[in-house]
């Protein structure tokens, strides 16, 4: 059933596999409730980075509040934080469960402190953040995963969260937005993890059963467990432009064909072609085209930015 | 017996399959084919039978008994068609009020090109939705390997039950072992810590029953483990038929909800 056209896929010769992980640029917590103004923040702008698609240094005030490098369009990968700042209304946003930390269920050696390094590096508690707020005037519950915390991997404080975010939009009759990021499974917590992807699924079944709408945002990298559960259960899917978005890593499936797979496999726009992602929304129109749909669904009057 | 033994055991060629359950505890199996979007997955067998004078759906992961079987079965990896096979059948069994019944036996979905062009992890994700809400009795046996999300989205169900010598984990010791140390070869190790056991699965309230198997494992006496299959049958499926569909369903809901541990 090997139906890809294979001259599409060149013969894995020279091992050339993706680059090392994507750096975050920035990991600082930027509190929108403080509603302090990009200017403010100049002084911060001392870090720069490189970009990981043309390689240059780039400073924060570069790459500006989407984080997008100006050099060549690349976007950085955006914490919970930051993602919930662009997109909720100043000073609109009331997080949920904000204190819900991991436990260890199967005891499994030094996952508490690996929780522990990562709170106090990332300023997360773990790696979804929920909570209600309003997007263009429109009240919804969103949530947003973070990539900098252990890959974003889903163990039982992502599926809890999110499952209790999808219940409390039922009981308020709200939208749901999750923007999407993961590596997958949390490895340490083992099966319970994986028993978090139908924890999820079917949280997303009873709100859509209640007339729910839920749009699901795919953003990079979203893969594994999380694809093959609620981040591909949205009524409708966007992506972020050139996001990764596939079930198995591309490294395993090379493996398994013994052929490398092209730059543009896993793609938001190979999602698109294949008819696995709605539509595509760039980072700076995503706020507007979130309060657009939701108004469609929903049927409040116009929004205030 | 150490995690990695079970290991060893769920995967032996020997190991009786989907299709050695479907043809013992079931009369008249009939196979139905195809997800009726792009093909017929050989991986995944489906289909109506009888237990006990009363029509159930029944579907399988199926492996093969000999390289050429395997081959056809795709070593009983499911494509995202095997997935929307399996899910069809189920929502046909809703619509007739039938019971479900799963065996389970994959190391996990199927990775390929084909594979992700097709949506697998949308194929899953969907299994999952709608089998959190199917208005139908489902129990799933897990009888070999229970390998990840491949194996879930034909467990997102009523009951869970295992062959003492079977194994369900997020993802193989081999994998683990290569993700969390970078090194494959300490697979023995990371099964003895991942939990992947039916014992263990039992005590984590993961799972309902485990099923025994005689010492060495179920292909040396195969009736003595499809016979306590099929008596389990004979109590569960009665009972799970006797609930409403919306008593089932807030059950199913229930199950899955609880699963987790965390502080708040």
């Amino acid at each position: 059933m090997a139906l890809f056209n294979k001259s599409k896929y060149l013969p894995l010769g020279l091992n050339i596999f993706r680059k090392k992980d994507d750096i975050v640029i920035n990991k600082a917590v930027e509190s929108h409730e403080t509603e302090a103004d990009e200017e403010a923040k100049t002084e911060e702008a001392v870090v720069s980075v490189k970009c990981r698609g043309c390689g240059k240094e780039i400073t924060k005030t570069e790459a500006g509040r989407y984080k997008i490098c100006p050099r060549c369009g690349k976007y950085f990968r955006l914490g919970a934080r930051e993602r919930i700042y662009i997109t909720a209304d100043r000073g609109s946003f009331t997080e949920f469960d904000a204190g819900m930390s991991a436990a260890n269920p199967l005891g499994f050696p030094d996952y508490e402190e690996k929780i522990a390094d990562m709170q106090k590096k990332t300023g997360i508690k773990d790696a979804v953040v929920t909570g209600k707020c309003t997007i263009g005037g429109q009240e919804c519950v969103i949530g947003a995963m973070d990539s900098s915390f252990i890959m974003a991997s889903m163990g039982s404080v992502v599926g809890e969260k999110l499952a209790r975010a999808f219940e409390y939009a039922i009981a308020h009759k709200l939208p749901v937005v999750i923007f999407a990021a993961s590596g997958g499974a949390r490895m340490q917590e083992g099966i319970i993890s994986l028993m978090q992807m139908s924890k999820t699924s079917a949280a997303a079944a009873k709100h859509s059963d209640a007339g729910g709408l839920y749009i699901s945002v795919l953003t990079d990298p979203t893969t594994g467990g999380v694809t093959a559960s609620f981040a591909m259960l949205g009524d409708i899917i966007i992506a972020e432009p050139k996001a990764l978005v596939g079930f198995a890593g591309r490294r395993v499936i090379e493996g398994t064909i013994k052929q490398k797979l092209p730059d543009d496999f896993q793609t938001a726009e190979f999602q698109l072609e294949h008819g696995f992602v709605d539509i595509i929304v760039k980072r700076e129109d995503m706020k507007d085209k979130l309060a657009e749909l939701i108004r469609l669904h929903y049927g409040k009057g116009g929004g205030e930015q | 017996m150490k995690a990695y033994d079970n290991v060893k055991i769920a995967r032996q060629l020997a190991r009786p399959t989907a299709l050695d359950f479907i043809n013992h505890c079931f009369e008249g199996f009939t196979e139905l084919h195809g997800d009726r979007l792009f093909a017929d997955d050989n991986a995944v067998v489906g289909g109506l039978a009888w237990f006990e004078g009363i029509p159930v759906t029944v579907i399988g992961i199926q492996k093969g008994k000999d390289t050429a079987e395997n081959i056809k079965r795709n070593f009983g990896c499911a494509h995202p068609e095997g997935y929307r096979k399996a899910l069809r059948l189920m929502k046909q069994a809703e619509k007739f009020r039938r019971p479900v019944i799963c065996f389970v036996n994959t190391s996990g979905a199927y990775c390929g090109v084909g594979a992700e062009e097709r949506g697998q992890g949308e194929a899953i994700a969907k299994n999952l939705f709608e089998l959190s809400r199917l208005k139908t009795p489902i129990i799933s046996i897990i009888i070999g390997e229970g390998g990840s999300g491949g194996a879930l989205a034909l467990a997102t169900a009523d009951r869970v039950w295992m062959l003492e010598n079977s194994v369900y984990a997020v993802l193989s010791p081999e994998g683990f072992a290569s993700i969390l140390w970078k090194d494959s070869s300490r697979a023995e190790e990371a099964a003895d810590i991942m939990k992947i056991t039916a014992k263990d699965l039992y005590e984590l309230g993961v799972i309902e029953k485990v099923i025994d198997e005689v010492p060495g494992g179920a292909h040396i006496d195969f009736e003595f483990t499809a016979n306590l299959v099929k008596h389990n049958l004979e109590t569960e499926i009665p009972a799970l038929m006797a609930l409403s569909p919306e008593e089932l369903v807030e059950q199913r809901y229930k199950r899955f909800r609880g699963f987790g541990e965390y502080n708040e």
